[in-house]
């Protein structure tokens, strides 16, 4: 499902955004964009004087002219339409195929919920569960809808949402609870109660997004839909007064001139794809494998000045691991790695495992020990080890195993105590190692920094967002990484409420927050980052605070999201200059003639040499008309983004959309001139 | 021609050597720091203060300033219609000239009240010297109101969270006593050494070189005409305005005269920086608005240079340039460049005709007020500018992918709204009036001094001229009746308030909100770049309004004259 290309015009996408083209021209649905609207004024305005002309009136022009330019204004409200049908059918169609996943499954209802899974169960479709049911998935069943297992474990296939083959371990209680329906359970059992009711989901509200249903304009579109209703009402003064200073001049203009002028230079190529660039966003940003609650959280993402994020699995590899062994002083290396892969046998961590990884010493060596006792490790000792023979290997933090060695009596080295410190100010972690209570060396454990990530950093760092890390290590440690990873801060030994002050401190500043989250203890600093995204693995309530959530579970999709929301408002921005940059060259094409046949001299306005005044007059609807179906695939895939700084960004658009927008026309409308004057 | 052009050259050069350390001057004033004019100042503003029981410490909130000013405007309103329905029976008046017309009143009282000075009457004859005392009044506090204006913004668009904006009568004040009067001062005496009258005494007389005895219209003219451009007014003592010899007797007059009407409109953009520690941003915003000013500037000078080829058709002579209502003590460079600076400023006074210019010229003219914001009028000027930055600033921020800030504050739907507002306001009065106009030509084109499309260019100019409170006119127009003196007053309340009040609210708006420090994702409103979009803006804007009505008039008579 992930990354698949599909082409922008699929037949049944095409066919769907035909069928709503002609559905939008009802007026009710057309007011809600003010540009389009007086077009569609213009049209019905156009075809009434069509009808005037066949039935017999002299003064407006042939019949012919009148219906062509009734037809191109009507074609002009159909591309816009189809603009917005598209944009939502390809948005539809998105959502459609991952709701196809969660279609009719059949759930095992438990009656009546008590601890174990020998309870009696009810077959029932998936459809009739409401919250706060409860049911048990076993090996081969699949999900049936969205929930937060109660009791168990299972490893689960989730490839049907996130594109991802591995499985997944979900399991009660912690932060990885969450199921989604659609998904399979591939081993074992749980018991999951519903948390949303069927219809409900965040896909079914981001389907209904995309519908229109309950989409509703966000601020910056509010903003622009004034801007572009400002320039429309100048240019209805512009046309209504054109009337009594052409009388003054004695130059009669027809009606169809008049709505040629009119609806040319208001921007419609802006106002008819204005909704469709909105929907086009979201699309985007669900193509990402991102569900977003509203439109507005994507513009916001664009906004962000601060990103927070965990440094576990976005900027180091999940875990750390064994890069060193140093030996004491005395010590052969031999005996101290054999020692430190001694105390890691029994050792399940993946740091532990990343020590007999690095030893790659051959099993036998540790293979046969008489009658090894495992000692686990507690919070209180802070090491682990084994027991053998007279032998008591121990593993630990470097205060524990001190404690250890100078209880007993014995001298800490102070080689050792050097080499640990020097570990520590290099960003890693120090394992002592000793052998009934001796000092045998240290254990040198790395943070494994993702590759490439540095480089995002920097392109979040020139598009203006300052990164921050989050972690639980030492603050020196944290210092270390941070600096290597490249982002601007970090927050160090941080407990959760350390992250929500951080964000207040930083939103009132006036900056924008964003951040990632899974677990509950995440979900009110969710809740406070203007741009909350939670993983679809986190917790039900991680997921309601935040306003998006990543079904890919991947932390480094922020940055993404962050272009998603560039990428939305610079098409409406770049779009909006082209739009009214147009209008130069419609002048051109329109004034002459509507002038020329009363004042002859004004012919040296007409630097485009149009062929005659309705070959002029037609030539600017048809540009008019066209253009808006030809920027189609710019508006939904969004004009590049280059994190090249606001003022090169501004100026390369200002070049290709200002320039090219005063430009274009003049060589489109030519064009068309000479093909239209064939036949006139 | 050479040494006209370095005539025009210098005076542009020191007007601009002039405004930057007086921009600086004027940004201590509006922050209250020490000034070396505060041991005369401070005591006369004290007296004021204790007099009228203001106490200027009491800061006001942009909907407060508003009050105040549009309170105070009303006043001097209905002064100045008593005044000048009076002045036949009040004092100072030697040349016993009569009262004025209701209608002319109410359009020389609103005129004067908004700083346009559209003038339907001649000095000589239609005020007594009372009234022209009043008027210079008016002179200095409408522009001080329109300063103040100004100096609310710079104190919104400081960066911090805020509803307190000063209060409005110290601004007030302090803008008449600090910085206009002190200009002022310095223009008049130039004037009076170079032979302005500065009297009370009545009429003079000159015997003619017909042996015959003329009066000569006097009166207290230098002061009056110092004000009248440092205050970008424009209304003159006499009816041919700063043609008049008395008014403006030579070279250097005229240059004086330039550089006082040019100066605070400038120095306010550089006080701009200076106020706001942006100085980057005034310069950027003093390089858009003087391309604007010079596009305009270097054709007009050319095309009058060049002369009219339909007089040189005739055999004329028109070597030196287009003579035709221009005065031959200024030259035809000086007067094409005094055309463009007294209508991209909103002076509107002139030392030529306008009406006489080749058709372009007329056009590059009504392109300057249509525009209305290179360097603009005093205080307001900015305020105009400052929404197309608006303007500006929400395009390209959407153009580069970032909800759009100017100054660490958002710009959002209401304040686009207001801008909107504002931007159209402009068209729709120039060309709504100028419709109006059309429709009725059994009212107007009996006005009108000639038909066809110079006639149009004459009703469309007394619109923009109106609309942009800029005062000057096409004077082919016979104006003084019922149809212009109340259609254009109209104008010129609609066209001064709301374009003050819709700035300030942004402004106020703007400082309420919460003040974002700046990234390297923000967009600088600094950069050149942004200096192209805010030009291309305000060209679009006036091309896309204009471009019709501007066809049917001076565009169309170019090429017809062809």
């Amino acid at each position: 499902m992930k990354n698949q290309n599909t082409s922008l015009f699929q037949k049944e996408l095409v066919n769907e955004a035909l069928k709503q083209s002609f559905i939008k021209l009802n007026p009710k649905i057309m007011f809600r964009n003010p540009v389009m609207f007086t077009v569609e004024i213009g049209t019905f305005v156009m075809l009434i004087v069509s009808l005037w002309v066949l039935a017999g009136e002299k003064s407006q022009g042939s019949f012919a002219y009148n219906f062509v330019v009734f037809l191109v204004l009507l074609l002009t409200l159909l591309f816009a339409n189809f603009a917005e049908g598209i944009a939502e059918a390809r948005g539809k169609a998105q959502a459609d195929s991952l709701r196809k996943t969660r279609e009719e499954t059949p759930a095992k209802l438990v009656l009546s919920n008590k601890p174990g899974f020998g309870l009696d169960t009810k077959n029932v479709m998936s459809a009739s569960m409401k919250k706060g049911d409860v049911f048990i998935c076993e090996a081969g069943d699949n999900i049936p809808t969205d929930g937060e297992i109660i009791e168990g474990l299972a490893t689960i296939d989730e490839s049907a949402i996130t594109g991802e083959s591995a499985p997944v371990i979900r399991e009660a209680g912690g932060d990885k609870s969450s199921v989604t329906g659609g998904t399979k359970v591939l081993s074992d059992k749980i018991k999951v109660m519903v948390t949303t009711a069927p219809g409900e989901s965040f896909l079914d509200k981001m389907i209904a997004l995309v519908e229109g249903a309950s989409r509703q304009k966000t601020p910056n579109e509010i903003a622009l839909t004034i801007l572009l209703a400002g320039f429309t009402l100048v240019f209805i003064i512009v046309c209504v007064t054109l009337k009594p200073f052409a009388d003054f001049a004695n130059t009669p203009i027809t009606i169809a001139a008049f709505i040629s002028l009119f609806v040319c230079l208001i921007p419609t190529t802006i106002g008819g794809l204005l909704s469709a660039i909105g929907i086009a966003g979201m699309d985007r940003a669900l193509r990402a494998n991102v569900i977003t609650k509203s439109g507005k959280a994507v513009e916001t993402a664009g906004d962000i000045d601060v990103l927070l994020l965990d440094k576990t699995g976005t900027i180091t590899i999940g875990n750390r691991k064994a890069t060193h062994f140093y030996a004491a002083r005395g010590v052969t290396e031999n005996h101290f790695i054999k020692c430190a892969v001694l105390s890691s046998i029994a050792d399940e961590t993946p740091e532990g495992k990343s020590i007999l990884e690095l030893a790659n010493l051959n099993p036998s060596v540790y293979s046969n020990l008489n009658n090894p006792v495992f000692i686990k490790f507690t919070a209180e000792t802070r090491s682990s080890g084994v027991d053998f023979d007279q032998t008591r290997i121990r593993k630990g933090a470097f205060d524990s195993i001190r404690n250890l060695t100078v209880n007993a009596g014995n001298k800490f080295p102070s080689d050792i105590e050097q080499t640990v410190k020097d570990i520590s100010s290099n960003g890693g972690t120090p394992l002592v190692v000793s052998e009934n209570e001796h000092v045998l060396g240290v254990i040198e454990l790395q943070d494994i920094i993702k590759t490439g990530i540095s480089e995002r950093f920097e392109r979040l760092r020139k598009m203006g967002v300052k990164t921050v890390m989050v972690t639980g290590d030492n603050p020196l440690t944290a210092k270390f990484i941070a600096e290597k990873a490249g982002v601007d801060d970090f927050i160090a030994e941080a407990k959760p409420e350390d992250k929500m002050n951080y964000i207040k401190r930083e939103q009132e500043s006036g900056k924008l927050v964003a951040m990632m989250g899974d677990g509950t203890n995440d979900a009110p600093a969710l809740a406070q980052a203007d741009v909350g995204v939670a993983m679809n693995s986190g917790t039900q309530a991680a997921k309601e605070a935040g306003n998006m959530v990543d079904l890919d579970n991947d932390p480094t999709k922020l940055i993404e999201i962050v272009e998603i929301g560039k990428q939305l408002l610079m098409t409406r921005g770049t779009l909006t200059t082209f739009s009214i940059a147009n209008d130069v060259a419609k002048y051109f094409a329109i004034i002459p003639a509507l002038f020329i046949a009363s004042i002859p001299a004004l012919k040296g306005l007409n630097i485009m040499n149009l062929n005659s005044p309705e070959s002029a007059i037609l030539s600017a609807v048809v540009f008019n008309a066209i253009i808006i179906p030809i920027l189609i695939p710019l508006a939904l895939k969004g004009v590049a983004y280059k994190p090249i700084g606001a003022s090169a960004l501004l100026r390369r658009n200002l070049f290709i959309y200002g320039l090219g927008g005063v430009i274009v026309p003049f060589i489109g409308i030519k064009v068309i001139d000479m093909v239209v004057s064939i036949w006139l | 021609m050479k040494t006209e052009l370095l005539g025009i050259i210098a005076m542009f050069a020191l007007t601009v050597a002039f405004a930057i350390p007086f921009g600086k001057y004027i940004a201590k004033v509006y922050s209250g720091d020490k000034t070396p004019l505060d041991p005369v100042f401070n005591p006369i503003e004290k007296f004021f203060f204790r007099i009228s029981g203001i106490d200027e410490k009491s800061e006001m909130n942009w909907k407060q300033h508003m009050t105040a000013l549009l309170t105070i405007n009303f006043v001097w309103f209905l002064l100045g219609m008593f005044v000048l329905m009076s002045q036949g029976s009040l004092p100072f008046n030697p040349d016993g000239n009569p009262s004025q017309s209701a209608d002319l009143a109410f359009n020389t009282s609103i005129s004067f009240v908004v700083n346009c000075n559209l003038q339907h009457y001649s000095g000589e004859s239609g005020l007594s010297y009372l009234s022209q005392l009043f008027l210079m009044f008016l002179h200095f506090v409408t522009a001080g109101t329109g300063l103040a204006a100004a100096a609310i913004l710079f104190m919104a668009l400081r960066e911090r969270t805020t509803d307190k904006l000063g209060n409005f009568y110290n601004l007030l004040l302090k803008s008449c006593t600090r910085i206009l009067l002190p200009v002022s001062i310095v223009i008049a005496i130039i004037l009076v050494f170079n032979g302005t009258p500065m009297t009370f005494d009545g009429k003079d007389t000159i015997v003619n070189m017909q042996g015959d005895t003329v009066g000569v219209s006097t009166g207290p003219v230098a002061a009056f005409v110092a004000i009248k451009h440092v205050g970008t007014n424009g209304g003159g003592y006499f009816g041919a305005n700063s043609a008049h010899p008395l008014e403006n007797p030579n070279y250097l007059t005229n240059m004086a005269e330039m550089i006082g009407q040019m100066i605070v409109p400038i120095a306010m953009v550089f006080a701009f920086g200076f106020f706001l520690k942006r100085k980057k941003m005034a310069w950027m915003i003093f390089g858009v608005m003087t391309i604007g000013f010079l596009v305009l500037t270097i054709p007009t000078i050319s095309w009058e240079n060049g002369g009219n080829h339909a007089i040189t058709a005739m055999g004329i002579d028109n070597s030196s340039g287009a003579m035709e209502g221009k005065e031959v003590r200024l030259g035809s460079t000086a007067s094409a460049y005094w055309s463009i600076a007294t209508t991209v400023i909103s002076t509107g006074s002139v030392n030529s005709m306008h009406d006489s210019f080749t058709p372009l010229s007329g056009m590059t003219q009504l392109l300057a007020m249509m525009t209305n914001a290179f360097y603009g009028g005093c205080g307001v000027g900015m305020l105009n500018f400052f929404i197309f930055i608006i303007l500006a600033v929400f395009i390209s921020g959407l153009m580069v992918g970032r909800t759009p800030e100017l100054l660490g504050k958002k710009i959002e739907g209401r304040e686009m709204k207001i801008a909107m507002i504002v931007a159209l306001l402009h068209p729709l009065l120039i060309l709504a009036g100028t419709a109006l106009a059309a429709a009725f030509p059994e009212i107007t084109s009996g006005t009108l001094n000639n038909p066809g499309f110079h006639g149009f260019s004459e009703m469309l100019y007394e619109y923009t001229s109106s609309s942009a409170n800029n005062g000057s006119g096409f004077e082919g127009l016979g104006d003084n009746n019922l149809w212009w003196n109340i259609t254009t007053g109209f104008v010129l309340i609609l066209s001064r308030y709301i374009p003050i009040i819709g700035p300030i609210a942004i402004a106020g708006l703007m400082a309420n909100k919460k003040f974002i420090p700046e990234s390297a994702g923000t967009l600088r409103t600094d950069s050149s770049t942004f200096g192209v979009m805010v030009l291309a803006v305000i060209v679009i804007i006036t091309a896309l309004s204009f471009f019709p009505a501007l066809t049917l008039g001076p565009i169309a008579e170019y090429f017809s004259m062809r």
